[in-house]
C-alpha cells in the first residue's frame, strides 16, 4: 500500500522555480532517503509534502486520499476537515528540533495527544513515558529542553512526533544541527525505527547511513529528481554524472 | 497638623490613585493585545487604522487625551454624563496604555521563531491553541521587562488625572499643602509613590522569577 503519492509537484518562490515537476511514491514500511546538494529543494519538497508550504500544481495523496489535486491548472486543497485528518497521518522532525521551550520533556511529548487527539491525560503520559524510554530519556521527563544536549533534544522531538502515531514520518536533516559526536545517537534511533518498519522519508547528508537505512534513494538537484533507485545501487553504482559528482564529494569522509 | 489626620485626609487620594492604576491595567492589558492583533492584521484597513491609533496615542500628551475623553462627548454631542469624570480617567488611561502595550505585544509576537508555529501546525494544534498554549506564554516571558517599565510609568502617570479634577493622591496633597501652608503632604505623597513603586517592582521581579524556569 502506498502511504504517500507525489505527482508532478511544482513550487515557485516568486520567480524562482524551486520544485520542478517531482513525482515519487512511498510504500508502507519503506524508507526513502533524499540526498542532493544544498539549495536543491529538498527542504521545500518536505515542506510541500507536510503542507507547511502550499504547492503551485501537482498532486499529493496520503493513504489514497487527496490532500491536493490540480484542477484546470490550479492546485486545489481538500476541505479543512479532510486536511485535519490527513495531517494526522504524518509527522515531521525538524533540523533544529523546534521543541516547545516552556514545556517539560514529558509535556512536549504528550501535550498534542491531550489537547489535539483528546486522549485522557494518564493514557498520554503512559504513551509518553514508553517513548521516552525507547529514546533512552526515561530520566529526563521533567527536564526542560534547554537543559538537554542537542542529541537529547532531537530524540525528544522524535518522541513527540511518534506519540501521535503517524503513518509516515519525515525528517529534514535531523543531524545537521548537531555536533558530529552526537549524530550517531540520532542515526541509531532512526535505524531502530526502520527495523520496526516505520515508514520514513529522510533528507540527509549522511551517505553511508542513507545506504544502510533506506530502501530507496532519491538524488535531487535543481528542483528535479536526477536519479532514483535501490539504495545501494544509487550510492555504490550511480548511473548519472551529476550523482557521481555529488557522491564523490563525500568519498573521503 | 497631626500626621495621622493628614494621612486620613490623603487616604482617599491614595485609594483613587490605586484604583486608576488597577483599573487601567485590567482594561489596557487585554485591549493592548487586541490592538496588537489589529496592527498585525492582514486586512490593510484594520492595520492602518490601528497604526494611526497607536501613533496618535503615543504622539500626543496623555494629559491632552484625558481632556479630550472628558470634554469630548459634551463638545461633540452636547452630552453631559453624570459621574463621568472618573470613568473618563479610566477610559483615557486605558486607551493610551493599550497603545503602548500593543507595541510591546507586537514586538514579542514578531520575535517568535516561525519554527514554533510550524511545529504546532504539524502536531495538529489549531490556530487558537497554538497562540494560547505555545506562543503567548513565551511572548509574556519575553515582554515582561518592557511591561514592567510601562507599569512603573503608569504609577507616576496616575497623578495626571488632576487635569480633569479627579482628586487622586497628588492633587489631594497639593490642596492640603496649600491650605495648611506646609510641605509635609508632598513628603507623604513622595513616600506613597515610592512605596507603591517598590511593591509593584518587587511583584514584577517575583513574576519574572516565576517564568525563568526555562530559556
Ligand atoms: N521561503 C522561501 N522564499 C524564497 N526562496 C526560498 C524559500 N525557501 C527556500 N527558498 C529557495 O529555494 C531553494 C531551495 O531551498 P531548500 O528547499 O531549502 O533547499 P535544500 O533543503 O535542498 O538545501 C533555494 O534556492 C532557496 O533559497
Ligand atoms: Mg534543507
Amino acid at each position: 500500500m502506498k502511504i504517500l503519492e507525489v505527482k508532478n509537484l511544482k513550487k515557485d518562490f516568486e520567480s524562482l522555480e524551486v520544485i520542478k515537476d517531482i513525482s515519487f511514491d512511498v510504500k508502507e514500511g519503506s524508507v526513502v532517503a533524499i540526498i542532493g546538494p544544498s539549495g536543491s529543494g529538498k527542504s521545500t519538497l518536505l515542506r510541500c509534502a507536510t503542507m507547511l508550504e502550499t504547492i503551485d500544481s501537482g498532486e499529493l495523496k496520503y493513504l489514497g486520499e487527496h490532500a491536493v489535486q490540480t484542477i484546470d491548472g490550479k492546485a486545489v486543497y481538500a476541505s479543512p476537515k479532510d486536511l485535519k485528518r490527513i495531517q494526522s497521518y504524518y509527522g515531521l522532525v525538524f533540523q533544529n528540533f523546534n521543541l516547545f521551550p516552556h514545556f517539560s520533556v514529558i509535556k512536549n511529548v504528550t501535550d498534542a495527544l491531550i489537547s489535539v487527539q483528546k486522549k485522557p491525560k494518564d493514557e498520554a503520559i503512559e504513551i509518553g513515558r514508553r517513548l521516552l524510554e525507547k529514546m533512552g530519556l526515561e530520566d529526563k521527563e521533567d527536564a526542560y529542553p534547554f537543559q538537554l544536549s542537542g542529541g537529547q533534544q532531537q530524540r525528544v522531538s522524535i518522541a513527540r512526533a511518534l506519540a501521535l502515531n503517524p503513518k509516515i514520518l519525515f525528517f529534514d536533516e535531523p543531524t545537521s544541527a548537531l555536533d558530529p559526536e552526537l549524530t550517531g545517537e540520532i542515526l541509531k534511533v532512526i535505524r531502530e525505527l526502520a527495523a520496526e518498519d516505520m515508514t520514513m522519508v529522510i533528507v540527509t547528508h549522511e551517505m553511508s547511513f542513507a545506504r544502510d537505512v533506506a530502501d530507496r534513494i532519491i538524488f535531487m538537484d535543481g528542483g528535479v529528481i536526477i536519479e532514483e533507485g535501490e539504495a545501494c545501487d544509487v550510492i555504490d553504482n550511480p548511473q548519472c554524472e551529476r550523482t557521481k559528482m555529488f557522491l564523490n564529494k563525500f568519498e573521503n569522509r | 497638623m497631626d500626621l495621622s489626620v493628614l494621612l486620613s485626609q490623603l487616604a482617599e487620594g491614595m485609594l483613587i490613585s490605586v484604583e486608576i492604576f488597577t483599573l487601567t491595567l485590567v482594561f489596557s492589558l487585554p485591549l493592548g493585545l487586541l490592538v496588537a492583533f489589529g496592527r498585525m492584521s492582514k486586512n490593510p484597513i484594520i492595520r492602518n487604522i490601528t497604526k494611526i491609533y497607536i501613533s496618535v496615542m503615543r504622539g500626543t500628551p496623555l494629559m491632552l487625551q484625558l481632556m479630550v475623553v472628558y470634554f469630548g462627548p459634551y463638545y461633540l454631542f452636547g452630552w453631559s454624563i453624570r459621574g463621568y469624570r472618573f470613568l473618563a480617567v479610566i477610559i483615557g488611561f486605558s486607551i493610551n496604555y493599550a497603545a503602548y502595550f500593543a507595541e510591546i505585544y507586537r514586538g514579542g509576537i514578531e520575535s517568535m521563531e516561525v519554527g514554533q508555529y510550524e511545529a504546532a501546525k504539524i502536531l495538529g494544534y489549531s490556530k487558537s491553541q497554538t497562540f494560547i498554549k505555545i506562543i503567548l506564554p513565551q511572548v509574556i516571558k519575553r515582554i515582561l521587562p518592557a511591561v514592567t517599565n510601562e507599569i512603573i510609568t503608569l504609577i507616576k502617570d496616575t497623578s495626571l488625572a488632576f487635569v480633569i479634577s479627579v482628586s487622586e493622591m497628588f492633587t489631594t496633597a497639593q490642596a492640603i499643602a496649600a491650605a495648611q501652608k506646609t510641605t509635609t503632604p508632598f513628603i507623604v505623597a513622595g513616600v506613597f509613590y515610592y512605596v507603591f513603586n517598590y511593591i509593584v517592582a518587587t511583584t514584577m521581579e517575583w513574576v519574572e522569577k516565576k517564568v525563568s524556569y526555562y530559556r
